[in-house]
């Protein structure tokens, strides 16, 4: 039985009628058009579909829409500000820290939630933090290049 | 920067046709390009896994056009699915067309509107297609010079051009810009005689780096891919799937399915799928749908099948030969003779196959994740009963493609549904259905007999492959007595593998390499010289040995004889007219048989470099995919069932199994553009089980080197 749920997604409020018991992937992709999470493998092992809630990064993929009730929910999408990327954005373009792309948002959300919890982290908690998100293209060890680089701009006062 | 037009999303049901889009981007000059087949012609058989040689190979390419406003718009039929296409392109046309690399656009991968391509595979694009590709560009300027000095009243001569401004060198204030002289003119010309492309010495846009011009929109979500778009109307379908290749449908129940609300049940001969507007509904349904299978006939498995490869009794192929073997044997005062093993990989790209199809009555439009969207587009078209040219596929972001997305099963079952069913329909598969439908790269088992002379040289080679194709397959080095011979291609005939089988990122040459550089290694062991000196002594191409001493420069590399127990391993190799040289340091767990790798540098040689950010990209991402092979990435199967279907059995690299990466371009700039993207994952088989014999004295014989194999290896030279 559909159930309103209600959250904000991107920082704008969202309400909808919808069976709380569906994918939060497929409720965001499919109902709300926002398709910055990726499907990779739906099990939870890679990474792709990860989205913030409340800051926290969350496989999107294998948590119930009604989960995020109430919650502030950032997918890829959200992470720019007016115009103005975010400095973990703007490392990954300085580091050609991509190839396909396709793992991207996943890897920049896992990211956020890491220097949220460790703003200065080393180079071993990085890897550490990132290591259950693939990316087939290889491009690892940018990721963690672009990583220490945003924490350090991140420390250095710029946008959070 | 997008490969496809401009507002993927937005617009997507607002396709101009390509006389239509010229006039939306403004007259101007067009210079098309013509690849005729040739050009690809010394490519092996892996490199073409389309079923068919291109008809129109003759067919215009693809072409550029000048808006007023001077922006340059490129057509090319090339994808980008991360190899960076999207940058390096645009930077080969603004050298040779004396244009700020900026104002390049890029429309990548549409059938409509951009000139037939073969596909986008075997690292041809820069090297064979870029060569055509600047030429245009070259063409293009020269044209635009002769209107200038028209325009300006003064001899082509007396013309210099930098960012699409024509000035009299002269009178520096006379001026007329590219769009101007494009705007309200439009030529159309083919080349005909070979238009002369800047050299070396001239480049202002060639060999510098430049950042990917797509990564603004891969971190902001942006950028589309197939499974990214929305038409109205449209349904998610799942598809019931086979459990065993082999395995026939014998009985299907959809009632309990197509009971749910909104659902559309598709039965059609080889197609059952569920559909309803959203996906994971479409997920539930399938769930409900009941179906008995007969079980395959296969009785293969990921341990037997090296049996059935070497039975199969099929034509051997010289592939190379020279000298005398009877001779060669004969002075070989000692034999080495050994069978190398590779398993079946997967691609595994992040993005699953995915395609959105739109199928009127006589037209169908399909956006499609594939590399070869002129060869879907023939198999849309041959399915649904269309002329081809009433088949427009278009080529969103493509999420990785290893050669993976060479065939368009997808882009066919979407097309078959959307006709089905008269609605828009979106197809993407679950990881589960893309490691079953994959076209794995082909298992393989190789066989080297061989021989030392008193001298400790190679005295003769004779090297057997099957099935792992004849690309890359060359031995490298000066040997007297030596024969190649290849059995069974890179596929083989119908039925000799239990599933599908394809090109995977440089088709054969890693188990090539693999067994050719841990042969040659056990070898520089058997006669107690360092193996970089081994080789060395062993070869006459400068290209090699330019690689050979470049690697150990860089590394400080100190001879010694393998096993040392430093863990220290070497090999090199050749892929797409390109050299490579690496050399890895590992640490051995014997207890637990893992191996890390600690470093891994490597050295390439790729002639003329476009882009060296986009090459280092390349090479990186190339030594951290094929630690995969090396290490961990394997498909078991039995009775025709795929046993690894998601990433919790198949495991690929993590970053935690990363070594130190090191990569060293050699500048060769007077050498043609050779193949980037696929030389740097040919060497890592042999580079770790050169590194783990020299960490232990074991030779590992069959890739990937897993805990398993190494602690039986281990085992069984304990009792010897």
């Amino acid at each position: 039985m559909p159930e309103t749920i209600a959250f904000r997604l991107n920082g704008k409020p969202v309400k909808m009628s919808v069976a709380p018991d569906r994918t939060l992937l497929w409720v965001l992709r499919a109902d709300l058009g926002v398709t910055g999470p990726k499907y990779g493998c739906g099990i939870a092992q890679c990474g792709s579909c990860t989205v913030l809630v409340d800051g926290r990064a969350v496989r999107s993929c294998s948590v119930d829409v009604k989960s995020v009730q109430g919650s502030e929910v950032t997918t890829i999408e959200g992470l720019e500000r007016e115009g103005k990327l975010h400095p973990l954005q703007e490392a990954f373009v300085a580091h050609d820290a991509l190839q396909c792309g396709f793992c991207t948002p996943g890897m920049i959300l896992t990211a956020y939630d890491l220097l949220r919890k460790r703003p200065n982290p080393t180079r071993e908690e990085v890897v550490a933090g990132m290591d259950d998100n693939l990316c087939r293209c290889g491009a690892h060890t940018r990721i963690v290049d672009a990583v220490l680089e945003a924490a350090a701009a991140m420390r250095g006062g710029l946008a959070p | 920067m997008s490969p496809t037009h401009a507002g993927a999303s937005a617009s997507i049901m607002d396709l101009p046709s390509r006389r239509e889009f010229l006039r939306r981007v403004g007259s101007g000059l067009v210079v098309w390009v013509v690849l005729r087949r040739t050009a690809g012609a010394q490519v092996s058989e892996a490199a073409h896994p389309t079923r068919f040689i291109p008809k129109a190979a003759d067919d215009f390419n693809a072409f550029l056009s000048i808006g007023s406003d001077g922006r340059v718009t490129c057509f090319t039929g090339k994808i980008e699915m991360g190899q960076g296409p999207v940058t390096s392109l645009p930077q080969m046309l603004a050298e040779d067309l004396d244009v700020s690399v900026d104002a390049v656009d890029m429309v990548m991968g549409d059938t409509e509107l951009c000139p037939f391509d073969a596909g986008t595979w075997g690292s041809m694009t820069t090297p064979v297609f870029g060569k055509i590709w600047r030429a245009a560009a070259a063409e293009a300027r020269g044209v635009l010079l002769e209107l200038a000095a028209d325009a300006l009243g003064v001899p082509v001569s007396q013309l210099a051009v930098r960012d699409g401004v024509v000035s009299d060198t002269r009178d520096a204030s006379r001026k007329i810009t590219y769009g101007q002289l494009a705007g309200g003119k439009r030529i159309e010309r083919r080349l005909t005689v070979k238009p002369s492309v800047k050299s070396p010495g001239q480049f202002r846009v060639i060999g510098k780096p430049l950042l990917r011009r797509d990564s603004r929109d891969k971190v902001t979500g942006r950028a589309l891919y197939s499974g990214d778009l929305r038409l109205p109307g449209m349904l998610y379908a799942r598809i019931l799937r086979n459990p065993a290749h082999g395995a026939s449908l014998r009985t299907v129940d959809t009632s309990a399915a197509a009971a749910i609300d909104g659902v559309v049940v598709v039965q059609e001969p080889g197609l059952v799928a569920v559909l309803h507007p959203l996906p994971d509904v479409a997920d539930d349904a399938l769930s409900k749908v009941r179906a008995q299978f007969d079980p395959s006939p296969s009785k293969l498995d990921d341990r037997n099948i090296y049996e059935h490869l070497e039975k199969q009794d099929l034509e051997a192929r010289v592939v190379s030969h020279g000298g005398s073997l009877e001779a060669g044997r004969a002075q070989a005062a000692r034999r080495y003779d050994q069978k190398y093993l590779g398993s079946y990989v997967a691609h595994a790209a992040m993005e699953t196959h995915a395609a959105l199809a739109s199928v009127q009555q006589d037209k169908a439009t399909v956006w499609a994740s594939t590399q070869n969207p002129f060869g879907a587009r023939e198999e849309i078209a041959g399915v649904l009963g269309l002329p081809i040219p009433s088949v427009r596929v278009i080529t969103p972001f493509v999420g990785g493609g290893f050669g993976g997305k060479s065939f368009n099963l997808q882009a066919v079952e979407a097309a078959r549904l959307s006709r089905a069913t008269g609605r828009p329909v979106q197809v993407m598969w679950t990881r589960e259905e893309e490691f079953f439908n994959d076209t794995f790269r082909p298992a393989s088992v190789i066989s080297i007999q061989s021989g030392l002379d008193s001298a400790g040289r190679i005295a003769f080679w004779d090297y057997e492959v099957r099935f792992a194709g004849d690309r890359a397959v060359a031995h490298l080095y000066d040997i007297p007595n030596h024969r190649t011979t290849a059995i069974g291609g890179f596929q083989g005939p119908p039925g000799v593998h239990p599933f599908g089988v394809g090109a995977w990122r440089a088709p054969g040459s890693s188990n090539n390499a693999f067994a050719r550089e841990s042969h040659v290694d056990q070898l520089a062991s058997m006669a107690g010289v360092d193996p970089i000196e081994f080789r060395l002594r062993q070869q006459n191409d400068t290209r090699l040995e330019r690689v050979l001493r470049a690697a150990a420069e860089h590394w400080a590399w100190t001879p010694a004889k393998a096993p040392s127990g430093r863990g220290l391993g070497f090999a090199c190799g050749s892929d797409a007219d390109a050299y490579v040289a690496a050399i890895a340091q590992v640490e051995v767990d014997a207890k637990e048989g893992r191996v890390a790798v600690k470093r891994v540098l490597l050295v390439q040689e790729m002639g003329l470099v476009i882009n060296p950010a986009g090459a280092r990209i390349q090479i990186e991402g190339g030594i951290t995919q094929s630690l995969g092979y090396a290490l961990s990435e394997e498909i078991h199967f039995k009775d025709g069932a795929i046993q690894d279907l998601n990433f919790d059995r198949y495991r690929l690299p993590h970053f935690s199994e990363l070594p130190r990466i090191e990569t060293v371009i050699l500048d060769a700039p007077d050498l043609s553009a050779k193949g980037g993207g696929e030389p740097s994952v040919i060497l890592m088989g042999a580079l770790i089980a050169n590194a783990v014999y020299d960490a232990v004295g074991i030779r590992m014989l069959q890739i990937p080197i897993t805990p398993a194999r190494l602690k039986a290896a281990m085992a069984a030279k304990a009792t010897a």
